[in-house]
Order: C-alpha cells, then sequence, then structure tokens
C-alpha cells in the first residue's frame, strides 16, 4: 500500500500553501479535501450561470509578498488588482469617499471636517508604523515564553528587542493600539463620526467584539496590516475571483509534484503509540503518510477528526473552548446593472470601489449587542464591493455581481437553530438596508445567495462559519494560538501539524499559516528550508 | 527655607498613609483636605439625619506591609463578611472562609481549582503592586534586575501555569468563567471584583483579569473586612497614625492652585494656593488628587509641555458606578436569606451585568441595574440609632455623562429602578426606607474632587498600568515640575482601599 510523506488535511489556501512547500522539499505530498472544488474560502464559483461569485472571502491584501513571488503565482495565473475608493454610507444620508489621490482625499475629508482632513496624515502614519512590527511577526514561529530551549529563547529576545527598542513613548502608542476599542483609538485622531465609523469598521470584520469592545483596535489593524504590490493597507481583487489565489497554490503545488483528491472527506486522523500514521476517509479508505497535517480549525481538529482517547485530556478541554465565533454572514448578488447609490457623484471611479454600510458608530454597535442576544440587527453593517466593474470575467458584459459581507450574524440564535425561512429572511434585511441608499436595488437582482454562519460551516467546515478560524484576541493571538505550548504547528500527536489560519498570524488570505507549519515540519523532518524569509523592502 | 518639606493635597487614605512614611523619616509633613472629614471616598459621612455612610463600604486588599509598618492593628481587619450571590428564587450562592454553599458539586470541585490556579498567579504577581515600576529605555542594572525578577517569578509557575497566565490574563470574565462555572449567580459573584470600577462589562477583553488578580495582591481570593469600628475606625487609625508621627492635618481647606517658581533647571513647586487665598509654602508638593485634576487644574496645562498635557487628557477616567445608602427604621429582611450580614450581589447572571453595561455605555439608565450590597450596621452599631439600619450600595452601570444630564427627575428615576431591583430580592424593602442618599458618579466627582466620579482615578487598564499609570513622565510618582509628586489610585498600582500608591510614592519621594 501506498505511503505518502505527508497527507494535508483541507485544500484551503493555507493547506495549499503547506503542501506546494513540503512538495518543493521533495515530500510526495497528498491533500485531501472534501469538497469536489478546492480552496476552502478562497474560491471562485458558478452558483448563477455566467456569473462568478468568490463567494466566501472576497478582497485580499493579506497574502505575504514574499510567498507570491517565491511560488511565482503570477506565473501560475494569478493577478492582483488594487481596488479604488470605498464609500462610506451614514445613516443621516452623508456619504465619505476614501479616495487614493491623497489631495482628493484630503478634499473629501475636509468636507465634513478640517481637523480630521489634517488627523488623517498622522493616522495613516501610525497605522503604519504599527502594523510594521506585527509585518516581522508574520513569518516566524511565535516563542513560547515557557521554554528554555535556545531558540525559543532567541526568539523571545528577538521580540522583546523589538519592544524594548521602540522607546517608552512608542511603546506606551502601541500598547493603547493592541488594547484599545476601536472608539477609543479613533477618539483620539477624529471629531466627526463618519470618519470614525469610516475607520472602525475594519475592526469588526470576521470577529465577536463591538467598535466600543477593547481589543477592536487590534482587529483594524489585522486588516490594514496586508498590502498590495507593497503599497501597506491597500486591498486588492484577485482577477477571476478569489479562487484564482487557490488555483494558482494548487498549481504550484502541481508543479513541485504534489497532488490533490477532492471528495475525500477525512473521517478520522489514526494514531498508534501516540502517534499519527496517516488518516480514514469517510467512505473507510485508509491513506497512510509519514506525517499529518490538518488545515481544519483547532475546534474541529481535536473534537472531530481526532480521538478523544488519542489527546491529554486538557487538550480536548482547551479545543472544547477554542473561541471560535459565529459573527458574520454573506449575501452574493448577481445584478442586471450597476446600481446607483443615493448621495454619491455618479463618477466610474467610486464604482470601482466597494460600498461600506456603517450607518454610525452607535448602529454598529448596537448590531453587536443584538449578536450578544443571539439576534441579527434590522440594520447591520455590511461591506460590498462589485469586482465585476473591474473583473470582465466575473459577471456577463453589462451586468455585476455584488459581494456583501455582514457583520453581525449570529451562529446560533436566540429563538432556536437556523432554518431556510430564517436564512432568508436574514439575506431580506440585508437587502432592504442597501435598497434605502439605492433605490431601485431590488429590481436589479438576478440571482442571490445568502449564507450565515450555518452555510458558511456546512459547506467549507469553517466552525460556527467564523472567517479567522479562532477570534483575534490576545489570548488567542502569537504564542497563544490556538493554544499555550502549542504555537509551534507541532500537535500533542507525534507527525502530527496544524497549519490552517488557526494557528500564528491567523487569519486572511496570507499563506503565512500554511508557510510557517511547513518550516516546522521540514525543520523536524531534517529537510532543507524551502520557505523564504519575510523581505521588507517597503521599510 | 519653607516651613514644611512637604504638603500632601488630600487626606484620602493613599494621602495618611504617604504622610506618615515622610513623617517617620523627620520631614514636616501637612495635608490639606477640602471636605470636613478625612478619608477621601472612604471617609464616613452623615447622609441622613441619624445615619453615616462612607462610599468605600469594605476593605479587602490593604496592604499588609502598610499595616505593619504604621503599627495598625490586623485584628481590625479580623472579620471577612461572606460573598453572597442572591438569586431571584431564592436559591443564593455563598462563598464564606474559602468554602461555597448552595452550588452544585460540580461547581464547588471547579471552584477550589480555579481558586488554587487564581492564587498562584496573584502571589507571583503580588511584589509588582508594592514598587514603583521601572521607565522603559535606560534602565541602571537594578532596574533590569527589576524585570529579570518579575520574568523569572513567571517561569517558576512552571511552563503550564505560566502557559495558562499569559492566556487568561486578557481574556474576557464571560469566558473565564464560562470555562470553569455553571451557575450563573456563581459566575457573576466571581467575576464582579474583575468588573466593578472600570468601563467594562463581562465581554470586554484584555483588563478584567488584570484587575481581579491586583484586587488579589495579597495573594488570597478576594476577602472582603468591615473593620472593626467600620471603615471610620479603620480611617482613624491611618490618621492617628499619621498624627502620632508628627503629621499636621487641616479639614476645610481646599487647594485651588499649586505654586511654582522658574529655576535654572526648570519649573520647580514653591508651595500651593488654598481656595480662600491663603499661601502655603514648601520644598515638596505631592497630590493624592487624580491625575487630571492635578496637573489640568491644579498645575495647569500652560506649565506643561503639550504631549505630556494630552496624555493626561486622554486617560480613561469615566465612572460607571453610583453610590445609594438607606437609612432603613429596621432591619432588611432579604428572601430566603437568615440575615443580610454579608456582600450581597444582585446580578442575576453575566448577561444581566452586559445589558446594564449596553444601556450604559450610549449615557443611558440600566434598566436592571447591578449592585453590591453591605449592611454595614449590623456589624457598626455606630452607624444608625439603635434597631435602625444602613444600606449600602454600590451600583452599576451609571455613567457619569449621562445623555439627557444629570436632573432630579433622572436621579429620581434612577433611584426607583434601583430600588425595584432590591425588591425583587428585598420584597419589603420600601416600608423601611426613612431616607437616601443617591451618588451618581458626577455627584461623586462634585463630592470628592476625583475626575469623572472614578472610583480608581482611572481604568485599571493594559496601556494604563505599572510605568504606564497614569502615563511616562509620572509613573515614578515625580512629575515633570520639580518638587511635585503623586500618591493617589491614579498612580501605579491603582485604587482600592491598599495604601499602596501612598506606601510606593512616600519611597520615591524620600529616594
Amino acid at each position: 500500500m501506498k505511503r505518502y510523506d505527508a497527507v494535508v488535511i483541507g485544500a484551503g489556501h493555507n493547506g495549499l500553501t503547506n503542501a506546494a512547500y513540503l512538495a518543493k522539499a521533495g515530500l510526495d505530498v497528498l491533500v485531501v479535501e472534501k469538497n469536489d472544488y478546492i480552496g476552502g474560502a478562497a474560491v471562485s464559483r458558478e452558483l448563477h450561470q455566467g456569473w462568478i461569485y468568490s463567494n466566501c472571502s472576497y478582497v485580499c491584501s493579506m497574502m505575504r509578498q514574499a510567498l507570491h513571488r517565491d511560488l511565482d503565482l503570477a506565473r501560475h495565473g494569478l493577478l492582483l488588482v488594487p481596488y479604488l475608493g470605498t464609500v462610506n454610507f451614514a445613516d443621516d444620508g452623508r456619504t465619505l469617499i476614501s479616495y487614493h489621490d491623497e489631495e482628493a482625499a484630503y478634499l473629501e475629508l475636509k468636507r465634513h471636517s478640517r481637523h480630521d482632513a489634517d488627523a488623517m496624515f498622522r493616522f495613516q502614519a501610525d497605522l503604519t508604523r504599527y502594523s510594521q512590527l506585527i509585518r516581522k511577526t508574520l513569518l516566524r514561529t511565535p516563542p513560547d515564553p515557557t521554554s528554555f530551549k535556545p531558540r525559543d529563547i532567541r526568539e523571545l529576545l528577538f521580540l522583546a528587542k523589538q519592544f524594548w527598542s521602540l522607546g517608552e513613548h512608542e511603546l506606551y502608542e502601541y500598547i493603547r493600539f493592541f488594547t484599545l476599542s476601536a472608539a477609543d483609538f479613533l477618539e483620539d485622531y477624529f471629531e466627526t463620526d463618519l470618519v470614525k465609523q469610516t475607520m472602525a469598521s475594519a475592526g469588526i470584520i470576521g470577529t465577536a467584539l463591538g467598535v466600543y469592545s477593547p481589543g477592536s483596535s487590534y482587529i483594524l489593524l489585522h486588516h490594514v496590516m496586508g498590502d498590495v504590490d507593497g503599497n501597506i493597507g491597500a486591498w486588492g481583487l484577485a482577477r477571476g475571483g478569489m479562487g484564482a489565489i487557490s488555483n494558482a497554490l494548487a498549481s504550484a503545488l502541481y508543479g513541485y509534484g504534489g497532488s490533490i483528491r477532492t471528495e475525500a472527506p477525512v473521517g478520522r486522523v489514526l494514531v498508534r503509540g501516540g502517534s499519527a500514521y496517516g488518516v480514514v476517509l469517510e467512505s473507510g479508505e485508509e491513506i497512510l503518510a509519514n506525517i499529518v497535517v490538518s488545515n481544519l480549525d483547532a475546534k474541529r481538529t481535536f473534537t472531530q477528526i481526532v480521538d478523544r482517547d488519542d489527546l491529554p485530556p486538557e487538550i480536548y478541554e482547551r479545543a472544547r473552548h477554542f473561541k471560535i465565533r459565529g459573527s458574520s454572514g454573506k449575501v452574493n448578488v448577481a445584478l442586471s446593472g450597476m446600481p446607483k447609490f443615493l448621495n454619491v457623484p455618479d463618477n466610474p471611479y467610486i464604482n470601482r470601489g466597494g460600498q461600506a454600510f456603517t450607518g454610525s458608530m452607535e448602529t454598529m454597535e448596537r448590531a453587536y449587542d443584538c449578536w450578544k442576544r443571539g439576534q441579527w440587527s434590522d440594520d447591520p453593517f455590511i461591506e460590498s464591493v462589485i469586482p465585476s466593474a473591474w473583473d470582465p470575467t466575473v459577471a456577463p458584459p453589462g451586468q455585476h455581481w455584488m459581494s456583501n459581507f455582514i457583520q453581525y450574524c449570529p451562529a446560533e440564535l436566540a429563538d432556536g437553530p437556523w432554518t431556510d425561512q430564517k436564512r432568508d429572511q436574514f439575506g431580506q434585511t440585508v437587502i432592504d438596508k442597501i435598497e434605502r441608499h439605492s433605490p431601485g436595488f431590488k429590481d436589479l437582482i438576478v440571482h442571490m445567495e445568502v449564507r450565515t454562519p450555518r452555510e458558511i460551516e456546512d459547506e467549507i467546515g469553517l466552525t460556527a462559519g467564523n472567517i479567522f478560524q479562532g477570534e483575534l484576541t490576545i489570548d488567542q493571538l502569537l504564542f497563544n494560538r490556538p493554544f499555550p505550548g502549542y504555537a509551534q504547528y507541532r500537535m500533542p500527536i507525534k507527525r502530527m501539524y496544524m497549519c490552517g489560519s488557526s494557528t500564528h498570524p491567523g487569519g486572511g488570505v496570507s499563506s503565512a499559516c500554511g508557510a510557517n507549519a511547513a518550516r516546522e515540519i521540514l525543520l523536524d523532518l531534517k529537510k532543507p528550508n524551502t520557505v523564504p524569509e519575510d523581505d521588507f523592502y517597503d521599510e | 527655607m519653607s516651613a514644611y518639606d512637604a504638603l500632601i493635597i488630600g487626606a484620602g487614605h493613599n494621602g495618611l498613609v504617604c504622610a506618615s512614611y515622610l513623617a517617620a523619616q523627620g520631614l514636616r509633613v501637612r495635608v490639606l483636605e477640602a471636605n470636613a472629614e478625612v478619608g477621601g471616598l472612604a471617609a464616613t459621612r452623615v447622609f441622613f439625619p441619624g445615619f453615616r455612610a462612607s462610599v468605600a463600604h469594605t476593605v479587602s486588599h490593604f496592604s499588609h506591609r502598610v499595616l505593619k509598618d504604621l503599627a495598625i492593628d490586623t485584628d481590625l481587619l479580623r472579620h471577612p463578611l461572606p460573598s453572597i450571590a442572591l438569586s431571584p428564587e431564592g436559591r443564593h450562592i455563598k462563598i464564606d472562609d474559602g468554602e461555597v454553599y448552595g452550588a452544585s458539586d460540580e461547581d464547588k470541585q471547579a471552584y477550589s481549582e480555579y481558586a488554587k490556579r487564581l492564587q498562584r498567579f496573584s502571589r507571583v504577581l503580588a511584589p509588582l503592586w508594592t514598587q514603583a515600576a521601572p521607565p522603559i529605555g535606560g534602565n541602571t542594572l537594578g532596574e533590569v534586575l527589576k524585570f529579570a525578577h518579575t520574568g523569572l517569578r513567571m517561569r517558576s509557575l512552571g511552563r503550564r501555569n505560566m502557559g495558562e497566565l499569559l492566556r487568561v490574563i486578557t481574556l474576557p470574565l464571560q469566558d473565564l468563567m464560562d470555562e470553569h462555572f455553571h451557575n450563573p449567580a456563581l459566575q457573576s459573584l466571581l467575576a464582579w471584583e474583575g468588573l466593578i470600577g472600570n468601563q467594562q462589562a463581562p465581554r470586554s477583553p484584555n483588563n478584567s483579569v488584570l484587575q481581579l488578580l491586583y484586587r488579589m495582591s495579597e495573594g488570597t481570593m478576594p476577602i472582603h473586612v468591615l473593620p472593626n469600628g467600620g471603615i471610620q475606625g479603620f480611617i482613624q487609625s491611618l490618621r492617628q497614625a499619621a498624627e502620632d508621627r508628627g503629621v499636621e492635618i487641616t479639614t476645610h481647606t481646599r487647594v485651588s492652585r499649586v505654586l511654582l517658581n522658574s529655576t535654572q533647571s526648570g519649573l520647580a513647586v514653591t508651595g500651593v494656593k488654598t481656595a480662600a487665598g491663603e499661601t502655603i509654602e514648601a520644598d515638596r508638593v505631592v497630590s493624592n488628587a487624580d491625575p487630571q485634576t492635578t496637573f489640568l487644574d491644579l498645575l495647569g496645562s500652560e506649565n506643561l509641555e503639550i504631549e505630556f498635557s494630552n496624555r493626561i487628557r486622554r486617560i480613561r477616567a469615566n465612572g460607571y458606578v453610583a453610590k445609594l445608602h438607606l437609612a432603613l427604621k429596621g432591619e432588611p429582611i432579604f428572601s430566603n436569606l437568615e440575615r443580610a450580614d454579608g456582600r450581597m450581589i444582585l446580578a442575576s447572571s453575566l448577561k444581566v451585568i452586559e445589558q446594564a453595561y449596553d444601556d450604559a455605555k450610549y449615557g443611558g439608565l440600566p434598566e436592571q441595574p447591578v449592585m453590591e450590597i453591605v449592611v454595614p450596621s449590623l456589624r457598626d452599631s455606630s452607624l444608625a440609632p439603635a434597631g435602625q439600619h444602613v444600606l449600602s450600595a454600590h451600583v452599576m452601570y451609571v455613567p457619569s455623562k449621562l445623555q439627557e444630564g444629570w436632573s432630579d427627575s433622572s436621579r429620581r428615576r434612577l433611584y426607583d429602578l434601583i430600588l425595584g431591583t432590591i425588591e425583587a430580592y428585598a420584597p419589603n424593602i420600601r416600608s423601611l426606607v426613612l431616607g437616601h442618599e443617591l451618588l451618581t458618579p458626577l455627584d461623586l466627582e462634585h463630592t470628592f474632587s476625583n475626575r469623572g466620579g472614578h472610583w480608581q482615578h482611572g481604568d485599571l487598564a493594559l496601556d494604563q498600568m505599572l510605568m504606564m499609570r497614569p502615563t511616562y513622565g509620572a509613573a515614578q510618582y515625580a512629575s515633570p515640575v520639580e518638587g511635585l509628586y503623586l500618591c493617589g489610585a491614579g498612580c501605579h498600582p491603582a485604587g482600592d482601599l491598599t495604601g499602596a500608591p501612598g506606601f510606593n510614592a512616600a519611597r520615591a519621594i524620600s529616594a
């Protein structure tokens, strides 16, 4: 019977990245995927004829440039294009457009507040500085602060030095930024609610925190620390949809001799004598491998595909308590034409950006209050983008597809489980809100797909539909991710590893988790490292 | 030469402690207090004819080191109050002397493990609270050793416990409680210490476990004590300790300004000016007032570098706790509770606490307030006429900045909301009430001159602790102005009746 060097469970972007780097080192790698398509949450799917939805993740910024270039993803067909200004819609009808051009951006802000227009320079500069510290840690394995191994001590000193060398003033600013709420943090810079809500929205996307919750300003950073072609904070669209990223990674994997099997859901990890030796598929077929790598989230891995008896009891408990909360929904819409929005100039430039229906700081926080009570808000925060304005390959000519991401959508409702009817009501709430800012929007709808945490979990296996594979709060970051003592991609079972977003540095289509895990695996196998160092040409 | 080596602004307990230590070293010290009573928020005041109460109604983690140094009889603090989570259905949970009563066996077992682990954590952190936190950068060898020492202490916990400490230290209390306990009232009771005083609710990450561990600074689970002789007796003994060491204490004297002189090396204090217009000269001025009052009102931002005063301005010090005192004509009876002799938490679940916060965070009144109640007159009969009683309640969450503005009618509404909640547990309470005093955070600010009516002179938070408290440049108790020091709850470590800021400040001043 064939025995692979490594089997990777789940063909999400991190699983593919991990497999590609293992294959590059000469390992015989197989990726097994439960769905009949690859990509996990980075997919392009034709769910209505002629329209190709990126029906989970929808924009890209966090892909590490070093990996992008090292795997030569452009040659494998990946083209990323930055998208232009986003329009923010307030409850009172006012709008704020975030232009890329500095002067235009300044004048637009000045329409609302001169003070805030001036403060924006300071804000952007500070944010860029804060993100540089984090960026240095993305392609590094977190040290274990409780270990006395030379490598851990060296890495810990590296981190301590990064912090210490900031000096008192900077350290104070950083600590504020890492621990405050988005609202408190923004209070230092801006006076108008419209500007604050525009900046705060990134602090809640994908998380079970509100704009007033301490810790949400870090989430804001997590969303702006990426880059497109070296422009920190810029967001891009993948031509052909987010699936293009997965396809390029798969193509790189094939190039190195790896293979992928779809429609191969894993039932259980095979463990003997405390050591993993393969997986058994739900069909009963056994696949043997020297090592097993899970791209599933930590909770799913340790409560569903690993036998409880094979785990130390405290790890099972840790996994059960792992904070992975469903807080987001998605409504994908096929449109017969470009919608027109109120209070926005009729300018093709603006149509090529996104739309953020934030309302106000209070509206966003009240939506969070609803989430806490197990309800969805009648007035949710929606972040939208119309990729077809840029990319002619994702909708028929003259027609469009619109991605709407909704915060918040609870995984568990107070009035009982999700049903198809409730899902459709939730979708209607979203459409109604957009219609308020774009009369006639409803009439343009050709097809619509509504995804609550239930659909996201059922289809792509993210527990509770959490897009980050686990909350990004300090208790689950860096050496705490996913659990203290297991942040270095090695799991309590020998020859078993994790490579998904449940590990450092967390969620987002960054490929960093998969690459970091590959580096650790190769170290254990005493193979030469194939994973590049991160580079900082922009600093 | 000035008449005094040190003037202390405010006779709060930290002012008194600091004064005692300074005087013990031979300094000539005078304390100036604006109010009629000493003790600040722990002062005992008449709130209704014949009835007295203090805003701080128990002592929990007062520094034993300070008690010993000041030769205060520790017998005073020998009678801990049981902590009781009242349940609307009468299934109360009591924690007394480390034992849990009324909970399931599973929760009892969980409590003993939880308490053991938390106490280990608190002992590791304990040395931090009673020493100044060294600044960052340009450190002396001694300071580097201090940091290293803390690191080593953490490692002494062993791998698993140290990892666990680093995980739970920023955990929201909701998560910490869910990981351990099933009973919702027990969850509220145990989370209470981590929440009260700050602007945070059970689901708020980052700061609440830290506050919980701070409140365990003496290495034990939080124990609340009503001292013999009441809070008044306790403050009196602190006053006595100060006076025994030669400290001069003057009440009814509000300081309106810190006086300055330019020297070659910058500004230096020369004394203070009182609201009555008197000038009192001194070589040093030590402020027990909160940092914002000290720097922005008494000193004036014109005398500070702008970045420094901006940092002082942005200290988060919005009080969310109101205080209610009731004068009762008889002993209050709570359903299914033998006697109201304990520290009672009226919050049936963390969800209820969260909802009270949700109302307050938008500047509204909580529809269902949550509170901690003590009936101090059960242990100190001097607080009320014979047979009559005082009920003292800390009420959350009440915003200092009420959206509609504080008025008689909003106070009345708050009072009714609070009484309505108490009534659910003590049905006859309204018929006992002779009079009341309701202090909103704004009233606390007006009465005690603490900015925002905040208990701790500023939230205890990761960005407002250690060498960041109140902010760098003033975190080692000395301020940018020569001769001006801080010694109050706005400094490291933080608020509550502990004596630690006063103790640390005295050491920094005499160093």
